[in-house]
């Protein structure tokens, strides 16, 4: 297969970018996008350039890092699928295709392809997780957790943080990032203690990131390769509003 | 060098708890004064990071990634061990132990596999605590299936995603420390090299992923959880940016490197599709509690699967194992595979595959229940292939997994360095030369959760540290030049192949002569073709760019570097181990059914390397293994 490929290069923060075209040909169909991005890069290299910057490092579909914009869509056209499972048979022979960074106030570019999350680590920081020092743990079977709940959280905890949710909106907004997090512990047992402090902090911390708000685009949930639903977000603004009246930010 | 494993006395049922009260402690209020460098936030690095913040330590924690999320265990499918027996059917923490050592073929240190069983089902209320959204039974309660190489149902799981929720579950824990400043988290930073100084390791020299920028950091203790170095046979399931540079620069700096030749081959891969490919994906082990391998009977059978009558079927997993079936561990179905494939009778284009059958699964549970158990897995392997598991098999084949060799450790998970402790699969200290399903994030999770925080306090408190020393000290200087020395000749070589070309060549060669199978002659020649592509290599590298900026290409180089310099001790270590065990299988040494054949009069010890200079020959020294309470026998799962 041949492809034509507009990829946007930047060499830095600082730098202006632009959109840069490159022809490959010989791509096979088995081939996922980013060994068609390889297979540029390897011939980039033999030409003495440098080859385009992008991150990826499980190609499974699970780490999260890979993070680009494929004709306008954050991992491509593929449902349900990361960068880094999309496969060149879901292209068609002679497409012409336009390769940019996530686009996102909060996620400012680095290089090329690369840009920085950093936000979702500070949002998770500041309240995604449960206050649990190592050993005082009760028997993991004295606190169960009906079927239900459990699934329902590990759908909210499948979350990858690739920040597709992000760069898929028009606001620029992680509530359904910040949303899988805040339910996942909201649904479980152990993660009442810290309820209604934990979604006040992260929300503060994501409006103080620079995300936009949401404003029921849905946009988030189709991106989204794990499919999170955005029945979290709705969650989260009851979690939020209940928390407002009886509970202050912390941090 | 000194291979005192200081293995506690008494009893095994009792080594621990009496090891825990005669080591020394560290005040609490004392805590506060020691810094604890970790390079690594996978499972072991993440999970030692938050509990020694818990304890008071000062942290620095280091890693490649943008995030401490993305490390490699996230890609753990199937599940973690845990010696809780929840499911009444005959498990317990000796039974762990036992399937454990006869799993690693009698070629791990007993004390510490114990020790791991013990802490297993400490790890499953710890993980549950923190929210780990682990599968549940209607009731409530924990829900477990079975794995390969045991006859209960222990493993814990968290649909086909295991990995990533307990490395969530770390990370969560790691990020409340960050948030309290307890610990300092620096990503996208990449270690170089090893301080040692006076013959204690006192720090780090990292790079700068995007500045470039080489600088150097010293503690009161050095904790490398780095993973492993499947990756050396360039298509494995291992992430893209694995690597061995961090153990094996500090194996350069003095600590031993132990079984290097103990290489995991995962038996359930998606086969290789041609030269394109950049990695294999592996498809959980857990589809064997409910997938049927076979091949066809006659050899070169084209047909497709289902033209293939059940009479002409072989499921030889279950013909040869009956009592393991297709749960039979790791090292024996992988290699089966190959047989039948070497015999002609492997299927798809390649002729290098066998079949993975859900088809009686479904008929006996409906698809739902498949789907409930295994759909992610299997739309992954639909999307990779093209092809839908629920109504045509698998393809599966083995590829390079995990790395059960790692830097020598002792009881305390110290390094031959005095200061230097390493996690992990970095280590090499619990699975022996096979690991079981499952117990690869158990052992990083007993590490970083309940063995390194009291061990590493023993060190401290036992031991004078000069806290005057900084990163002014000449050997930071000099550890700082090294490493920009080899930066700037990697730059500097301009020659005409890519980093990739040397690592694609450089995997094949390993991959065909000190792979699945091993023999002399084919380690003979490795041994003399590696330093070949080693002298081309520093002599028509190119590496485009600039040292002083994002370079991926240069991050690529450096790491490559580093393996074709590791790949010799690998195959070294293959050839002087002259014996069948576990993964590593000489040819010369099997049944006449194939099966491996072990030596265990002149084999039965670890096997640790000592570094003597470039160019020259490491020393193999010894540590004597000794089986006072596991029966050494022959591995049988018939």
């Amino acid at each position: 297969m041949k492809f034509t490929l507009h990829i946007w290069r930047q060499k830095d923060n600082k730098s202006q970018g632009s959109l840069v075209r490159y022809d490959v040909d010989g791509i096979s169909e088995d081939m996922s996008f980013l060994e068609m991005l390889d297979i540029l890069n390897e011939s980039l290299i033999k030409k003495n350039e440098e080859p385009v910057a992008f991150e990826h490092d499980c190609r499974e579909g699970i780490c999260g890092a890979c993070s680009m914009t494929i004709n306008g869509i954050p991992h491509g056209p593929e449902r349900l699928t990361t960068t880094c499972q999309l496969h060149m048979r879901k292209f068609k022979d002679g497409d012409t295709i336009y390769i940019e960074p996530y686009r996102a106030k909060a996620f400012p570019i680095i290089r090329d392809l690369i840009v920085d999350r950093s936000a979702f680590d500070r949002i998770q920081m500041s309240g995604g997780f449960i206050s649990i020092n190592t050993g005082s743990a009760p028997d993991a079977n004295a606190i169960p957790v009906p079927k239900y709940k459990a699934d329902k959280a590990f759908d909210a905890a499948a979350c990858i943080g690739c920040g597709a949710c992000v760069a898929a909106c028009p606001n620029g907004s992680a509530m359904l990032f910040t949303a899988a997090k805040v339910s996942q512990y909201a649904l479980l047992p152990q993660g009442q203690a810290e309820r209604g402090q934990r979604v006040l902090n992260m929300v503060a911390q994501m409006d103080k990131e620079g995300f936009g708000g949401c404003t029921n685009h849905y946009e988030c949930e189709a991106a989204c390769p794990k499919g999170i639903s955005v029945e979290f977000i709705s969650f989260m603004n009851r979690e939020l509003f209940k928390a407002s009246i009886s509970e202050k930010i912390t941090k | 060098m000194n291979l005192d494993a200081k293995i506690p006395s008494g009893n095994i049922k009792d080594k621990w708890d009496n090891h825990k009260f005669d080591m020394k402690l560290v005040n609490p209020a004392n805590k506060r004064k020691y810094k604890i460098l970790i390079v690594g936030t996978g499972l072991a690095g993440a999970s030692a990071a938050a509990t020694l913040a818990e304890l008071g330590y000062k942290v620095d924690a280091f890693t490649y990634h943008d995030s401490a999320r993305r490390a490699h265990s996230i890609a753990a499918q199937g599940g973690i061990n845990a010696a809780k027996n929840y499911q009444n059917d005959g498990d317990s923490i000796w039974r762990l132990f036992y399937d454990t050592v006869k799993g690693g073929d009698f070629r791990s240190r007993e004390a510490n596999v114990y020790r791991l069983a013990q802490v297993s089902a400490n790890i499953i209320d710890q993980c549950a605590a923190q929210g780990v959204p682990f599968a549940r039974e209607y009731g409530g309660t924990l829900d477990n299936r079975s794995f390969g190489g045991a006859q209960v149902s222990r493993t814990f799981y968290a649909r086909g995603q295991t990995g990533q929720q307990l490395l969530l579950g770390a990370y969560s824990a790691l990020m409340r420390q960050v948030g309290l400043g307890h610990v300092v988290l620096h990503n996208r930073k990449e270690m170089m090299d090893l301080v040692v100084i006076d013959g204690i390791a006192r720090g780090i020299v990292v790079r700068d992923l995007i500045t470039g920028k080489i600088e150097s950091h010293v503690g009161d203790a050095v904790i490398l959880a780095t993973g492993g170095y499947g990756n050396i046979f360039f298509l494995s399931t291992n992430a893209q940016a694995c690597n061995v540079t961090a153990t094996y620069r500090a194996y350069k700096k003095g600590a031993g490197f132990a079984n290097p030749c103990y290489t995991q081959i995962h038996p359930t891969c998606i086969p290789v599709s041609g030269d394109h490919q950049s990695k294999l994906t592996l498809m959980s082990e857990s589809l064997r509690n409910d997938g049927r391998i076979w091949v066809p009977k006659a050899h070169g059978d084209k047909r497709r699967p289902d033209q293939i009558p059940e009479n002409e079927r072989d499921y030889y997993l279950e013909r040869k194992y009956p009592s393991f079936g297709n749960l039979s561990p790791r090292d024996i179905s992988s290699r089966a595979a190959k047989q039948v494939c070497d015999e002609g009778r492997g299927v798809g284009p390649t002729g290098f595959g066998v079949y993975l059958d859900f088809a009686d699964a479904i008929k006996r549970l409906g698809k739902h229940a498949i789907e409930e158990r295994y759909g992610n897995l299997f739309e992954m392997y639909e999307r990779i292939t093209g092809e839908d598991p629920y109504t045509t098999p698998m393809r599966i084949y083995p590829a390079s997994h995990y790395t059960m060799g790692g830097l020598w450790v002792d009881y305390n998970l110290m390094s031959t360095i005095p200061g230097l402790h390493v996690l992990g699969e970095a280590n090499f200290s619990d699975h022996g030369a096979n690991r079981l399903g499952a117990s690869a994030l158990m052992q990083g999770l007993a590490d970083g959760y309940f063995v390194i925080p009291y061990t590493i306090g023993h060190y401290l408190a036992s031991n004078k540290i000069d806290k005057t020393i900084n990163t002014d000290h000449p050997e930071f200087i000099k550890a700082e030049q090294d490493a920009k020395e080899k930066i700037n000749k990697l730059m500097g070589i301009k020659g005409k192949k890519t980093p990739t070309e040397f690592h694609r060549e450089l995997g094949k060669l390993v991959w065909d002569k000190v792979g699945m199978g091993r023999n002399e002659a084919g380690l003979k020649e490795a041994i003399e073709k590696i330093p070949q592509i080693r002298e081309e290599f520093w002599q028509n590298l190119n590496v485009t760019g600039e040292a002083e900026s994002l370079n991926t290409a240069l991050e690529k180089a450096n790491r490559v570097a580093d393996f074709l310099e590791f790949a010799e001790i690998l195959a070294w270590d293959a050839l002087e181990r002259d014996e069948s065990c576990g993964a590593h299988f000489r040819e010369e040494h099997q049944t006449p059914d194939g099966e491996a054949v072990r030596n265990d009069e002149k084999f039965s010890h670890v096997a640790v390397w000592e570094y003597q200079g470039p160019d020259k020959k490491p020393i193999r020294n010894k540590e004597e293994l000794e089986f006072e309470n596991v029966h050494l026998a022959v591995r049988s799962y018939k």
